[in-house]
């Protein structure tokens, strides 16, 4: 039952599934990592796939469509920076308040302007993000092993899961590597002392959830316009939160968070997979079971497995200059 | 200090609303005026605009709009408590008759329905055994049996599959129906089914449903049928995108992908709609169960010139003569609601 040809296409559907999570991941890493708490992830990405997804059904571009999605999260971002930084908010609830806004108005505008319940149009194929074809993919798909994992692994995603999982390695180069993100490291752990370096905090913290909302941006482009040929309502379905809880068990590092999503990914794949199969000695297991697989798993895994983990000391807390 | 007297006062004042609207409601139907019917649908969870299951009852009630010019009012449920609220406000302010759309609306409407004796109510995919209530049902069995019979033949793997919505009996009516027309066509085919969710959610995550098709896609299938609602266009679209071929269900879907939809598994709500409004307007209201098969044309395959190139004339020929024999009764689909089983 379980050949190469099996794997490999469970494989295929983790990397689909797991794109928008580890981009919100990304997202949120930033943002958290300079001590602003984000469970707006959810509500950003899914302005950003109403954006993106009403973008491109009326101009038929999707690097349009892609732009306007990142600047509209950016400028949602930059809301909540607003709330939280600005005027040193509760980032819970502001965070909440852009998650309801989000899924209001994104049916509202979109019944105002489309007429379709809150969809937008569907999409052509010119206008959404189609798998590539990496180069050599044909030919060296007769080369044992290697060419069906090339063929069918690694070649044949659209764009932005490229971007995705090369944001990894750059998000860790950005965060360890340079200066900012030392300083963005060094306000989320203890804003006090960058002040005291003469850093501003508040830019800082700023130009976080403005890279914050940029990433959610690509996220939602992907779910509209990439993965799917349309925006429909709540169509985030919680990936938000799930890439949010991908990020605690990575302990808020990029790799670790990458490969939390990836799992997450894994199971929703293997789930959708094994349904309607029947496994030896046990038989065909009810949808049920296999559809709260992911869940037990999670819960059995931060049990026993992740272990403590433990958040930027200062994440949460508004930073208040003169005191 | 305000809420807590307008709550106390709301029991009381309903009692008088109703009272008021029952009153009204009689007078109304004395008169049985033809022109003052008000009538009501409530959509369910998928949205009029399913492109499926609610947006064909859209279809029949804009029909009857424009053909009579009679307005009707309408509302969207958009979670499982509103289906109640819906239905009796619709009843309270006079509309009448009230359609509910879908098998979740069941015991709401049953409820509801006891409630205003003298409003018509009717239901879709769904008996409400009150003497106020139309319910409609159809064979869904029937009119799966024959894409079932096009899907086999026009699959080269011999595999072909289904996705429904919500995993319940009457989605794996549709499944059970499917298979038996594969099989007929093909008694070596195989039929691999997955189901979206366990939830009303099942009915509108098109993600889901694109990544469920391309997971049978990966098995060998290369013709797949949905039933699954708004879920469908993730299916259809991933059929469109990996060259294969995609069944609609409910209304004609054949335009949404013309060369990928091989056909669709027409259930025609939207004459059951129709015919509700138009029979409360006409005076020929009737209230009791009615179950619509291929014989009464309540379900059927769907050809029209964005599909015609896919349907071969031996295709055309085979699905006709089983449509004849199921009508005739030489073959029997099985219903899985009838047992819960699928052994035929």
């Amino acid at each position: 039952m379980i050949d190469l040809q099996t794997v490999l296409a469970t494989l295929d559907a983790t990397l689909r599934v797991s794109t928008p999570l580890v981009l919100c991941a990304m997202a949120g890493l930033f943002s958290e990592r300079s001590g602003i708490v984000d469970i707006s992830l959810e509500g950003k990405m899914l302005s950003g796939a109403f954006a993106a997804g009403a973008v491109a059904a009326v101009t038929g571009s999707p690097v349009l469509a892609l732009l306007v999605a990142t600047l509209v999260c950016i400028g949602l971002g930059l809301v909540h920076g607003f709330a939280c930084i600005t005027h040193r908010g509760d980032q819970v609830v502001s965070g909440l308040a852009i998650n309801v806004l989000a899924s209001g108005l994104t049916v509202v505008l979109g019944i105002a302007w489309f007429s379709q319940g809150g969809q937008t149009p569907s999409l052509s194929s010119d206008a959404r993000f189609m798998p590539l074809v990496l180069p050599f993919a044909e030919a060296l798909q007769t080369v044992p092993i290697i060419g069906p994992v090339y063929h069918d692994l690694i070649s044949g995603h659209n764009l932005l899961v490229y971007v995705a999982f090369v944001f990894v390695p750059l998000t860790w180069w950005i965060v360890y590597k340079t200066r900012f993100g030392l300083r963005l490291r060094a306000v989320g752990e203890n804003p006090l002392a960058v002040d005291t370096a003469g850093i501003s905090v508040s830019l800082m913290r700023y130009q976080s959830v403005m890279i914050c909302g940029a990433l959610c941006g690509v996220a939602g482009t992907y779910l509209a316009i990439a993965q799917n040929a349309a925006f429909v309502r709540e169509m985030t379905a919680g990936q938000g939160y799930i890439a949010l809880a991908a990020l605690i068990f990575g302990k808020w590092r990029p790799v670790p968070a990458m490969l939390a999503c990836l799992m997450f990914g894994f199971l929703d794949a293997v789930s959708i997979r094994l349904q309607g199969i029947s496994i030896p000695g046990i038989g065909e297991v009810p949808v049920q079971a296999i559809q709260a697989l992911p869940y037990v798993l999670t819960v059995v895994l931060l049990a026993g497995f992740i272990g403590k983990a433990i958040a930027p000391k200062s994440v949460g807390v508004p930073f208040t200059k003169n005191r | 200090m305000k809420p807590i007297s307008v709550k106390a006062a709301l029991p009381a004042l309903k009692s008088v609303v109703t009272m008021a609207m029952a009153a009204s409601l009689v007078v109304l139907s004395s008169a049985a005026s033809a022109a003052d019917i008000s009538p009501a649908v409530v959509f369910d969870m998928g949205g009029k605009f399913d492109k499926s299951f609610n947006q064909g009852v859209y279809d029949g009630v804009e029909r009857f709009k424009s053909e009579t010019g009679v307005e009707y009012r309408e509302f969207e449920v958009t979670n499982e408590a509103q289906r109640e609220q819906a239905l009796r406000r619709m009843a309270q302010r006079g509309a009448n008759p009230v359609i509910g759309i879908g098998f979740a609306q069941g015991p709401a409407l049953e409820k509801v329905a006891k409630e205003f004796p003298d409003t018509k109510f009717a239901i879709i995919d769904m008996v409400v055994d009150l003497p106020n209530v139309r319910s409609i049902v159809f064979k869904e069995h029937e009119g799966s049996f024959l894409v079932g019979v096009l899907a086999a033949m026009a699959s080269e793997s011999g595999k072909v599959g289904f996705v429904g919505g919500m995993d319940i009996p009457l989605i794996r009516r549709f499944a059970c129906g499917y298979e038996q027309g594969a099989k007929y066509a093909n008694a070596d085919a195989e039929v691999v089914q997955n189901m979206t969710g366990t939830t009303p959610s099942a009915w509108n995550d098109p993600g889901r449903g694109s990544e469920l098709t391309k997971s049978q896609f990966d098995r060998g299938v290369d013709v797949v049928y949905a039933a699954a609602g708004g879920t469908g266009v993730g299916v259809y679209q991933a059929a469109k995108d990996a060259g294969k071929l995609a069944i609609g269900v409910d209304s004609n879907q054949n335009y949404l992908h013309p060369g990928t939809m091989l056909t669709s598994m027409l259930k025609r709500v939207d004459v059951a709609a129709y015919n509700a409004f138009k029979d409360a307007m006409d005076d020929n209201w009737t209230s009791g169960i009615q179950v619509l098969g291929l014989s009464e044309e309540g379900v059927g395959w769907a050809l029209d010139e964005n599909n015609e190139s896919l349907i071969s004339e031996d295709m055309a020929a085979a699905v006709n003569a089983a449509r004849e024999a199921i009508i005739a009764g030489d073959i029997n689909v099985h219903d899985y609601t009838s047992d819960n089983t699928c052994n035929y």
